[in-house]
Parts: C-alpha cells; sequence; structure tokens
C-alpha cells in the first residue's frame, strides 16, 4: 500500500498497538503485582530510604526506581498502584458507559417524555461541581473503592448521556431508520438493531476516554486522601508523598506521575485508534 | 384514503385538509405540489411513520378494505410491513452504514413472513439480479459505503419490492441522483412496478417526471387536494386554474430560452381562498 490511504491506515495502527500494548502491561502488572514485583510495597526501612534509582548513585541492588522516605520499593508501589488504578478503570468506565449510554440512547431515540426527564435530569447533575461532588460523596459513604466507583459512576455517567444522545437523535432522523419500520420493526428492535451499531463507535471512543478519567479522578482523590485506606498503594497517594521530598527524593514523585500520565494517554488513544477500526466509513 | 386530516400537535392549522385520493392496483399515481404542500407527508400516514409530532385528526386510510389508522400500533406496523414499502428519497442515508446489505434487504422478509434464511436470501439475490446488478453475492455482503449512490438507489429498490408489497411509496426517489442516473433509475422503478404489478405512489415535485411514469396524479396545495385526474386528461387541460399555472411554469425542453413562467398572483389568491374555505368547514364542523 503505497497510497496515501495506506499510510495513514499504518500510523494510525501504530497508535493503536502502542496504547493497547501499555495497558495491556500495566493490565498484567496489576493482575500479578504480588509475585513480579521485587519488594514488599509496604515494607519500611529507614536506612534505605530516598534511595535514587538504579543509574545513579548509592542505588541497592533490587531497588529499581529507588525507595521513598520511608524506604519502600517505588516499583513495587507502583505495581500494586496499578491494581487500584484498573479496577476503577475498568469497572467504573464500564458502569459509567452503561448506564449513561443506555439513558442517552432512550432520550435520544425515543424522545417524548422520556427526553424530556433524561435531559432535565442532566441538565440538574451538570450543575453540580464534580470534584466537590465527589468528595462530599466519599466523605458520605465513607473512603473506599466501591466508593470511588459509585462516586465517578454517579456524577460521570451524564458525559454519555448528553453524547449519546444527541448522536441517537441524529441518527434517529436519517431515512434508514423510517424504512427499517416501514419494513415492520418496532421501536425497540430498531433503537437496538439500527440506531445502536451507529452509535457504537462513538460509545467505545467515550468508554475509553472516561477510563482514562477513571484512572485521574482515582489519582485526585487519593491524592486529597480520601480514597481507599492510606496503607495500600496508589499513583495518587504516592504523587502526594512524593510532593513533599521533590528535592530530595524527585523519583517518588516522578515515576508513579509518568505512569499516570502514559496510561491516561494510552486510554484516549486507544479509544481513537479502535474507532477508525470500528467505523465502517472511516474503515 | 378518504378525507384525511392531520396538524402539528397543538398546532391551529391543518397539514393535510380532507385529503381522499386512491390508488389501484397496478396504478401509478403522481403526487404533486410545491414544497411544504403535504406530498411528503401523505406517503409518511400511509406507511406510519409521520413525525412523533404530528397527529391524525380524522379520515381514514384503507387498504385492501382495512383502515390502517384503526389497527393496534403493531398490527399496523406488521400490516404495513408486509403490504407495502418505501422507496426514500436520498439513497445516502436511506441505508444502515453499519450493516450489510443482505440482512437489509432479507430482515423484513424473515422477520415479518417469516421466510427461511436460505429462501430471503435467493429472493435478495434475484431482486439484486432484476435491478441490473451485476454480482449481487458481493453486493449482500457490502456495507452500503462501498456502493455508488446509484447503485444504492437500485439495491433500495430492489429491497422495496422484495416482499411483493401491494403498494410502493417512492418519495422523491430521483431527486438526490445525478441528472444521468435520474432518467435510469426512473426506467428502472416504471419497469419493476410494471413486472410486478405493483400499486405507486409516486410522490413527486417535477410534472415531467409524471408524464413519463404515472397513469393519474394528484395536485396538492397547501394539504388541499386541487386536482385529482387521470394523465390523459390533465396534461392537454388541467381543470383546476393553479394546476394550469403549474403546468405553464414548468421548463420546456424545446424552448429552452423561454423565460420562467412563475403562478400568477391571482391563481394564488384563488387557492388560497380556497384553503381558508376549507377551514371554515372544518372549524364549524
Amino acid at each position: 500500500m503505497a497510497d496515501g490511504r495506506g499510510q495513514v491506515r499504518r500510523r494510525l495502527g501504530l497508535r493503536l498497538w502502542l496504547s493497547a500494548g501499555w495497558l495491556t502491561l500495566l493490565l498484567l502488572a496489576a493482575l500479578l503485582a504480588p509475585w513480579i514485583s521485587p519488594k514488599d510495597p509496604l515494607a519500611q526501612d529507614l536506612f534505605l530510604a530516598r534511595l535514587p534509582p538504579f543509574w545513579m548513585d548509592g542505588t541497592e541492588p533490587g531497588y529499581w526506581l529507588g525507595t521513598d522516605s520511608l524506604g519502600r520499593d517505588v516499583l513495587s508501589r507502583i505495581l500494586h498502584g496499578a491494581r487500584v488504578a484498573m479496577t476503577v478503570a475498568l469497572v467504573a468506565g464500564t458502569l459509567t458507559c452503561v448506564i449513561g449510554a443506555a439513558l442517552g440512547l432512550l432520550a435520544g431515540f425515543l424522545r417524548g417524555w422520556v427526553d424530556m426527564v433524561i435531559s432535565r435530569l442532566i441538565d440538574i447533575w451538570m450543575a453540580f461541581p464534580p470534584v466537590l461532588f465527589s468528595i462530599l460523596l466519599i466523605a458520605v459513604i465513607g473512603p473506599g473503592l466501591g466508593a470511588i466507583i459509585l462516586a465517578i459512576v454517579v456524577i460521570d455517567w451524564t458525559r454519555f448521556a448528553r453524547v449519546v444522545r444527541a448522536e441517537a437523535m441524529a441518527q434517529g432522523a436519517m431515512d434508514y431508520v423510517a424504512s427499517a419500520q416501514v419494513a415492520g420493526r418496532g421501536r425497540t428492535g430498531t433503537m437496538l438493531v439500527e440506531v445502536l451499531p451507529n452509535v457504537l463507535p462513538l460509545i467505545v471512543v467515550l468508554l475509553t476516554l472516561e477510563m482514562g478519567i477513571a484512572v485521574i479522578v482515582e489519582a485526585i482523590l487519593s491524592f486529597v486522601n480520601l480514597s481507599i485506606s492510606t496503607d495500600d498503594p496508589t499513583w495518587g497517594g504516592m504523587i502526594a508523598e512524593g510532593r513533599t521530598s521533590v528535592h530530595q527524593a524527585w523519583w517518588v514523585l516522578v515515576f508513579p506521575l509518568i505512569t499516570l500520565f502514559l496510561t491516561v494517554l494510552s486510554f484516549s488513544q486507544l479509544g481513537e485508534g479502535l474507532k477508525d477500526r470500528f467505523d465502517p466509513v472511516l474503515r | 384514503m378518504r378525507n384525511l386530516s392531520a396538524r402539528v400537535r397543538g398546532a391551529p392549522d391543518r397539514l393535510l385538509r380532507d385529503v381522499s385520493l386512491s390508488v389501484a392496483p397496478g396504478e401509478v399515481r403522481g403526487l404533486v405540489g410545491e414544497s411544504g404542500a403535504g406530498k411528503s407527508m401523505i406517503g409518511k400516514a400511509v406507511l406510519g411513520i409521520l413525525p412523533r409530532a404530528v397527529e391524525v385528526l380524522s379520515g381514514e386510510i384503507l387498504l385492501e378494505g382495512t383502515d390502517l389508522l384503526r389497527l393496534a400500533p403493531a398490527d399496523r406496523r406488521r400490516r404495513i410491513g408486509a403490504t407495502c414499502a418505501l422507496i426514500p428519497q436520498d439513497p445516502l442515508t436511506a441505508l444502515n452504514p453499519s450493516r450489510r446489505i443482505g440482512p437489509q434487504m432479507t430482515d423484513r422478509l424473515i422477520d415479518i413472513l417469516g421466510w427461511s434464511r436460505t429462501k430471503a436470501q435467493d429472493r435478495a439475490r434475484d431482486l439484486l439480479a432484476e435491478v441490473q446488478i451485476t454480482d449481487p453475492d458481493r453486493v449482500l455482503r457490502q456495507y452500503p459505503h462501498e456502493l455508488s449512490g446509484g447503485m444504492r438507489q437500485r439495491v433500495l429498490i430492489a429491497a422495496a419490492f422484495a416482499a411483493e408489497p401491494k403498494l410502493i411509496v417512492a418519495d422523491e426517489p430521483t431527486t438526490a441522483l445525478d441528472v444521468t442516473v435520474q432518467k435510469e433509475v426512473l426506467r428502472l422503478i416504471a419497469g419493476m412496478q410494471a413486472r410486478h404489478g405493483t400499486a405507486l405512489l409516486f410522490v413527486t415535485h417535477d410534472l415531467g417526471v409524471v408524464s413519463k411514469v404515472c397513469q393519474s396524479l394528484t395536485v396538492l396545495y397547501g394539504g388541499l387536494v386541487v386536482e385529482n385526474t387521470t394523465l390523459r386528461d390533465f396534461f392537454p387541460a388541467p381543470a383546476h386554474p393553479y394546476a394550469r399555472a403549474l403546468l405553464a411554469a414548468t421548463p420546456k425542453y424545446t424552448d429552452p430560452g423561454s423565460s420562467l413562467v412563475p403562478v400568477p398572483q391571482a391563481v394564488l389568491d384563488g387557492v388560497q381562498a380556497q384553503v381558508v374555505a376549507a377551514d371554515r368547514g372544518w372549524r364549524n364542523g
């Protein structure tokens, strides 16, 4: 394929594979964290505090990315932090997506009073400042993994509902929907068989974006110490701890930050890549 | 269709004003009028796909003696699915972009008529061949975006005839097409209609098209039927002044230099008065 189109496809493919590769790696790390971590992520050893990463002077073997001010291994903590991050990304992302997209599809396709109710609900929801809302929510139901996931779902479903509603409305006005109805398809059938597949690429992109957002939200919440119990390592918690000692031991802050950044970037790029694969018109 | 009236929910004026027209088996009836006269609305009413905001006030839509408006929604849907079909205006949006052509053509045969998959597929293949598509098997497996506009319109025509419907509504089927393809598609529709003996309601604003494919026509103004006649009677001398003016306003290929003749204001006033008169009767009644 020497033509321009072929080259574009190849470049998009690379993006898809890089991001999918990083996320797979992270998923494996999350699943296998207890076995592949070089050290115990909770073990403190003040004699080994603030060891630098492996290429600098004064390291100890086995502590690849150095240690924090309590002597805990940074690499092991990042690996264990991936468990929380990936759980939140997958569970909260999927739940938000399913609930938001379903409501958006119903509102956009059925219109009428269903649309009225859901749209007003979205309007009201979006008037709440999201960060305050989530902090409030967690303050009420108490910290924990379930609480974080719930907070993300409760706040972010509108993101899906709004966009999916608009797209479902646009698709619903197309002639093929009228044709399907003349051909005897009922409203539910039309919605699921005709409209949903055409909204799906959009939902997939939103889903991956949402997973990235979920990772960030979890990091923010653990940064302000509202995430799961403080002992368990999370990226946000590590960044918060690393911030206080950034002048003496920058690696405690920088490595979780890079991981977080790459993860969120990968999620959004994965979405873009999948969209190009999914969309029959672009394909 | 008898005395059909409809309006936008809550609006004071009617969109369709006691419209009556009929299409006999094997007949092609043209439905002409200006933009907004209610041509497409009539087609949609027959097929049960009126926008939700439009409500039918009175009248009946008789299909082989059954009033479609009296049927429960689910029955009406099955009834229409089994006996009516639509050839839509814009072939680019009338096929679902994310489904292959095959299932889109066979859905109705399988779901409504209860055919087997293989039988439905054979049928779709035969029809694609009938609309002169060279490689039906390949087209059945393709997605709409892989076909040209003309090809898609052929597919839609084939799909419309798939269930041997009693009535087909063609909603300006050539408007969105390139002029060079238009004639071909018209000939195709006319040929298919003649072979299958289907009643065809042909919605258009082009009297030239009407003269080529229709046997009778209905002229609509402001949701009011101003003329209901056969083609033979219409073209030499339309009875209604508005219809006459409409015919005079059609550009003539034989005399391209002649300027366009607008419909005279007096004629418009006249037909408008007729609309008002029709509404007066409605309000009192």
